[in-house]
């Protein structure tokens, strides 16, 4: 059991996403993550979802998913050399004075960006695969999280080669 | 110009479609009124899961798409079980529903239900159309991803004002439909055909394990082709009875819960599992690790997902039956001697017999015995759910594939019926009996209007032991015969049916069976028996849950 890694190319139509997700609890397969947006066609959006399993179930999870007919292409890219991102902010208690700056030299090490200063918190935002904002999430935890959002990993294969409709 | 529903009436047409079940209500007004001066015949049934059936049976015992018609909200979800029944055996459906204007969409109007999202997970599509210019290509999508690759349900929702709304549209001149999400494979790997062929070479006790997925191709006869050119012997799901002749000498019957011991010895002890349109479904395998272990697995199916989904599988080939089949009829050259295995199998068969009591008691094996004998297994045999399902399965002779039409994946009760409607209307010339249980003939028993309306000739035999015997039985063996809730109380059939101006006969003893059945059959129109059975009559031989499918119990009476 591993996290696998899937791109899946979907119509841009409305229920596509709940066609998606549907099935993955319906068959009783559990989503990590899933980030979903428009892509490089106009009439398709591109999903990367995250999800763990053994390769039977993977496999399973891919040809039902490759049943629904909004479903242009999926492709499990675990395997492949590929780069991967995710975005998180991060609201952090940071009052005035010491815990401050050292939240500061934190973000500075991780190449975080403070985005908003409040007057007794500051926003956070973190690029960088998964195992990095955890990292710095788990940094921040001392001063108090007050609240994190994470979009989910979004990934793309290197090199020239790509995850396209062939169908 | 052309309203909606005049494009959705056209639309219906062009695809062929000459009758569709259906009930009306508010927002398909406009669709009825379409109907009321159109070709298309309409037959209105008493409850709309009826017309999902009957759409179901008129699919299974044609090969082409049934269609229903629903209004919104309570119309609807009336279809749902019907939509699910259809989903599980794969078959091609197009259950059309009306909806509330697509201004009043997501306000919980009245008569508002979001069906297309009740019915995601039980339809291999659905559409929710918002406007009238969609309309045609999706009639023509719908029925094309319906009957193709996999068959299922699909389901249409349409909101009033995209029916009423005027628009000038033609059908294209081209019925071609290209989905870059959809396209089934039917031609299978050629190398996976040549393995599969060299591994019923090399084995010595090869098995044909046929399913539904055989019938939905119309594969049957190629089947049979192979069977009888490699001498391999043949069992069947309860979906694949029919696909070959029952008292063909190389068909072991069904398989599983209830099948027969020598079709659930073979395959513990056959080498080669050749599985073709089916899908290891747990009522067939029982416990699976100990189903054909000693096998290799071959399995065909034109669905992937549906390879290696619960066994691992030695040959995987996608495609459709038929296409394969044909494909394996073509390169296999000569013929192996199977004899061994054959005579191993002769032996069990003649040690195993399917049997009964013959004590005079009026059982319902003796029934089904009786109208096979009397219907040479001709006509179309509809089963309700339980234990007279499987008395038919296992004693009625099937010769043909598409005449017998039942519920196996969702099991649902009430459905034989309806279906039974839906089945006349395919095969105008077949004589069509719905073999019923007590219990389920009472949750569809309102389509006696339907049947007495148009005339509709089904023949409802009730097995009657007064029972929801199938569950009566599991707690006879597995309760302590603690009958919590299964007995009903006696119900005069014959009454009802009367009182719908349908005739009807009680029968009670095994001397009028045969002449009641002659009755049904002589009548022209729709006719009732109420065969009054031995009442705790049990289904064997018979798995039980969770054993291997050679540990049976019962039905081998010396
Ligand atoms: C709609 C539905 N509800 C419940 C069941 C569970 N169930 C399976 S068989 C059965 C009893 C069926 O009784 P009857 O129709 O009289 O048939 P018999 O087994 O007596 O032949 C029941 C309740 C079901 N299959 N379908
Ligand atoms: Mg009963």
């Amino acid at each position: 059991m591993k996290p696998h890694t899937l791109s899946v190319l979907v119509e841009n139509r409305p229920g596509v996403l709940s066609r998606v997700t549907g099935l993955f609890s319906r068959r009783g397969f559990n989503i990590e993550s899933l980030a979903v947006g428009v892509c490089e066609e106009p009439e398709m959006s591109r999903i990367t979802i995250v999800c763990i399993g053994d390769d039977a179930q993977i496999e399973q999870v891919m040809k039902q998913l490759n049943k629904l007919i909004d479903v242009i292409k999926v492709s499990d890219i675990t395997e492949n050399d590929r780069v991967e991102r995710e975005l998180a902010l991060v609201k952090v208690t940071a009052e005035p004075g010491s815990s401050r700056a050292e939240i500061m030299q934190i973000a500075s090490i991780f190449r975080a960006q403070i985005i908003d200063v409040g007057t007794r918190t500051v926003v956070l935002s973190i690029t960088g695969d998964t195992e990095k904002i955890d990292a710095l999430e788990k940094l921040l935890r001392q001063y108090g999280v007050k609240e994190l959002v994470r979009t989910g990993k979004i990934a793309i294969l290197r090199g020239a080669k790509t995850v396209k409709s062939t169908k | 110009m052309k309203t909606g529903a005049k494009i959705l009436i056209e639309g219906l047409q062009r695809e062929g479609v000459e009758t569709i079940f259906g009930y009306p209500g508010g927002v398909v007004l406009p669709i009825y009124d379409e109907l009321y001066n159109s070709s298309l015949r309409h037959i209105l049934v008493r409850h709309e899961q009826a017309a999902a059936h009957a759409a179901d049976g008129f699919a299974r015992a044609s090969g082409r798409v049934g269609v229903c018609l629903a209004t919104s909200g309570p119309g609807a979800c009336n279809l749902v079980t019907g939509i699910a029944t259809a989903y599980m055996d794969s078959v091609p459906i197009v259950a059309l529903t009306g909806q509330v204007p697509t201004s009043l969409l997501g306000n919980d109007a009245f008569q508002e239900s979001d069906i297309t999202g009740i019915t995601l997970p039980i339809t291999k599509h659905n559409y929710l159309v918002k406007r009238t210019e969609d309309l045609g290509h999706v009639i023509r999508e719908a029925f094309y991803i319906s009957r193709t690759g996999r068959p299922g349900p699909v389901l249409i929702d349409l909101p009033k004002d995209v029916s009423t709304k005027e628009i000038s549209y033609e059908f294209p001149a081209s019925d071609e439909v290209n989905l870059r999400g959809y396209q089934p494979t039917y031609k299978g790997h050629t190398r996976q055909i040549d393995k599969a062929i060299e591994m019923i070479m090399e084995a010595e006790r090869p098995l044909l394990y046929i399913g539904g997925g055989v019938i939905a191709s119309n594969a049957a006869g190629e089947l049979v082709k192979l069977a009888e050119s490699m001498m391999i012997p043949v069992t069947t799901t309860l979906m694949g009875l029919g696909a070959i002749p029952c008292d063909h000498p190389l068909n072991l019957g069904m398989l599983g819960m209830h099948g027969t011991r020598y079709a659930n010895y073979a395959v513990t002890e056959s080498d080669l599992l050749i599985s073709i349109g089916v899908r290891f479904d747990d009522r067939v395998t029982g416990k699976l690790d100990t189903f054909a272990s000693q096998a290799r697995i071959i399995h065909i199916d034109i669905d992937p997902a549906e390879i290696g989904k619960n066994k691992k599988v030695d040959v995987p080939i996608v495609g459709d039956s038929k296409s394969v089949l044909q494909e394996m009829l073509a390169r296999i050259q000569k013929k192996k001697d199977y004899q061994k295995w054959m005579s191993r199998i002769r032996t069990w068969k003649e040690k195993y017999p399917m049997k009964y009591p013959q004590d005079g008691a009026l059982r319902p094996q003796f029934v089904i015995e009786q109208l096979s004998e009397l219907l040479k297994g001709e006509g179309i045999i509809v089963s309700e759910v339980g234990q007279n399902q499987m008395w038919t399965a296992q004693y009625y002779c099937f010769r043909h594939p598409r005449t017998w039409i039942t519920s196996g994946g969702l099991g649902t009760m009430g459905y034989g019926f309806p279906a039974a409607m839906g089945a006349h209307f395919a095969r105008p010339d077949q004589v069509v009996f719905d073999i019923a249980g007590d219990g389920s003939f009472q949750m569809n028993i309102q389509e006696l209007g339907t049947v007495s309306h148009y005339q509709i000739p089904v023949k409802v035999a009730i097995l009657n032991n007064r029972f929801l015997g199938m569950v009566r039985q599991w707690q006879e063996l597995f309760y302590d015969r603690r009958y919590s809730y299964t007995e009903l109380p006696p119900v005069d059939f014959v009454k009802i049916a009367n009182a719908y101006g349908i005739e009807g006969i009680r029968v009670e003893d095994c001397k009028d069976v045969r002449p009641a059945l002659q009755a049904a059959i002589e009548t022209e129109g729709p006719f009732v028996l109420d065969f009054r059975v031995e009442r705790e009559e049990n289904v064997f031989p018979m798995v039980p849950a969770g054993a291997a499918i050679n540990e049976m119990i019962g039905g081998h009476i010396e």
